[in-house]
């Protein structure tokens, strides 16, 4: 990435202000709850309401509006207004995301994947519905325990249901939040702008489980440019972004593929990688960083479903040398259109400049005087790096990302001169086992928490 | 991404809202939880390794608790915190803090606390009799995630989720 290309990722897209205004408003509302709405809640729902004049939400989400005033919220009238918030939002993430890829002359294909209607609902997102309904009346600030012990059960009752699995995921990790935070009305901050999401998601997520529709397949090479790690309390995923060279000479997509595990909240740091032991292809081809070749496995926009079964290890490369060769040229898709949120966006990028600390401690990069922050709090204790390591930095392989107003580069690999020697360290260098002899010794000492906890399990589960 | 304590959290989408558990051994405690307004988990027994003690102090009362998971009372518990429970509250400041700890069951912490046995010190409530079922039934219900199968099924919602360098 080029001086010329951070600057015009830094111009504010039109409009984009005053949406935000309008969800932060609707967020403050459903902090308070639907149930008991006062009058800024009123003239919050009522701009959503204008923002949404002309599309085709423009009739459900009037009746909602009315419906809540009233202080008669159905199920409907609560999807309309996360539908409502939903659409601001996506309308934000396709603004932002059309100004990196024209900052960055990079070519993605719009979603083809026909989107039919979801499929019929089984009990058990029912009673999820009841609860992201329930806890949108009380608000963040009602919830207590018997409202999250409530949840409990809505997990229990999706994670027995494979295709309900990220709704189990979203409200495990929000009700452990909760859980944390009970009772919210004395806490001095809510994130409101991150449980609305979290509360929106959930709900679009239970009007009916998500069509399989069918999806082409592709075959290649799949060149990894890096790993980005998500966990929460019950869950991992890791997410390998890469470029695919097609076998039949098309051109190159850059394309995301990740496999995810349950965990419990005292599985941490490398210990994560033991947990996806059921994938060792992916996981030696980013330990010792090597390409692949996939045959047939399906895609969906710029999604690769993961198949061990159709992969097969290939030759070392550096990530940065594909970075560097691959991405300029490299087109992309759209995400499928339920996942348009700012949150969602994370492109691979190279930059090849120095990390320098602002005034006020934060890192940042610099490319021809122009700046981006550098998400040191998102590099994963499952891998080598640190905020030590990327200040050394004098190239950084990263995902351009995000929030609350700003561009983040979030590092998933560097290039440091550590001693005098130029060194390379990746997110997913301890995938196949920690390197550091240091962090591997601490991890020794702690012993294994995977091993102990499916000890456990064999004596005490099955009686 | 920013922490509780940090600047205005309102309006971001990634915040980190708690701090993730701190690693720790779980050969001796596997389970520890603060919930159902409890510290609350489940101690291997140190001579029968088909056995577990369920422990549990509860939020406000400081009532406590020990028995095996078939609700037999714990011999150690005479007057005073056993065992079972000194390790319970030694392992929950581990993965916790000594604060959050004492903050969920309202213990005055005063000057500062070293440890789960200086926690249980301040403690000012009575061996109090309560079901070791519930917390058993959890703690099976927590060993259960590592028994469901992997899915490749993708989770876009984890990306307000990001994995951290907390607990390095």
């Amino acid at each position: 990435m080029r001086g010329t290309q951070v600057a015009r990722l830094h111009a504010v897209p039109a409009g984009l202000s005053d949406a935000l205004d309008v969800v932060a408003g609707f967020d403050d509302a459903l902090t308070d709850g639907f149930g008991r709405i006062g009058e800024r809640g009123v003239a919050a729902l009522a701009a959503l309401a204008d923002a949404l004049a002309g599309t085709p939400l423009d009739g459900p989400v009037t009746a909602a509006v009315d419906a809540v005033t009233a202080g008669s919220a159905a199920p409907e009238h609560l999807a309309a207004l996360a539908g409502a918030r939903s659409a601001l939002l996506g309308a934000a993430h396709d603004a932002l995301l059309g100004q990196l890829d024209e900052a960055l002359g990079r070519a993605r294909s719009p979603w083809t994947t026909p989107t039919t209607g979801p499929s019929e609902a089984p009990p058990a997102l029912t009673a999820a519905r009841a609860w992201w309904h329930e806890v949108a009346v009380t608000g963040w600030r009602g919830v207590d325990h018997e409202l999250l012990s409530a949840a409990a059960g809505v997990v229990e009752a999706c994670l027995a249901v494979p295709e309900l699995r990220r709704t189990a995921v979203l409200l495990d990790g929000l009700a452990a939040e909760l859980r944390a935070c009970v009772p919210v009305a004395t806490m001095a901050q809510v994130p409101a702008r991150r449980w609305a999401d979290l509360w929106a998601r959930g709900v679009l997520l239970t009007q009916g489980a998500p069509p399989t529709g069918e999806a082409s397949t592709v075959s290649g090479r799949l060149l990894p440019l890096g790993v980005d790690v998500h966990s929460h309390d019950t869950a991992v995923q890791v997410q390998v972004h890469a470029v695919l060279e097609p076998a039949d000479g098309g051109p190159a997509l850059l394309v995301r593929t990740g496999v995810a595990a349950a965990k419990v909240d005292t599985i941490v740091g490398p210990a994560i990688w033991r947990l996806l032991s059921a994938h060792p292809l992916l996981l030696t081809a980013l330990a010792e960083r090597r390409t692949l070749t996939v045959t047939d496995l399906p895609l969906r926009g710029g999604d690769l479903s993961w198949f061990d079964d159709r992969v097969q290890l290939d030759e070392p490369a550096d990530p940065f040398a594909t970075a560097r060769v691959l991405l300029p040229v490299a087109s992309t898709a759209a995400s499928d259109p339920l996942d348009r949120h700012p949150t969602g966006i994370a492109e691979p990028v190279l930059v090849e400049g120095t990390a320098i600390r602002d005034e006020d401690g934060t890192l940042a990069v610099e490319v021809d005087g122009e700046r981006v922050a550098l998400a040191v709090d998102r590099l994963p204790a499952a891998g080598p790096l640190t905020a030590d390591l990327v200040a050394a930095a004098s190239a950084c392989l990263g995902l351009l990302r995000w929030d609350d107003g700003r561009w983040l580069l979030q590092p998933l690999a560097v290039r440091a001169t550590v001693k005098r020697r130029t060194v390379q360290a990746h997110n997913g260098d301890w995938a196949c086992g920690v390197t550091d002899p240091k962090v591997a010794k601490e991890e020794a000492r702690a012993g294994d928490a995977v091993a102990v906890l499916r000890e456990r399990a064999g004596r005490l589960l099955r009686r | 991404m920013t922490n509780a304590d940090g600047a205005d959290w309102r309006r971001r989408s990634v915040v980190a809202v708690m701090p993730p558990a701190r690693p720790r051994k779980l050969a001796k405690v596997p389970f520890v939880e603060l919930a159902d307004g409890r510290l609350q988990g489940v101690v291997s027994s140190g001579s029968d390794v088909e056995r577990v003690y369920v422990s549990s102090v509860t939020a406000g009362t400081h009532a406590y608790q020990c028995s095996t998971n078939n609700n037999r009372p714990c011999g150690g518990l005479r007057g005073m915190p056993c065992k079972h429970l000194h390790a319970l509250a030694d392992e929950a400041v581990l993965q916790y803090g000594v604060d959050r700890v004492a903050r969920y069951l309202r213990v005055d912490v005063g000057d500062g606390l070293a440890d789960g046995g200086e926690l249980l010190a301040r403690l000012d409530g009575q061996a109090e009799p309560a079901s070791a079922a519930v917390v058993f039934s959890r703690f099976l219900r927590h060993l259960a995630y590592l028994e469901l199968p992997v899915s490749t099924v993708a989770l876009p919602e984890l990306h307000w989720f990001p994995a951290t360098g907390a607990g390095r």
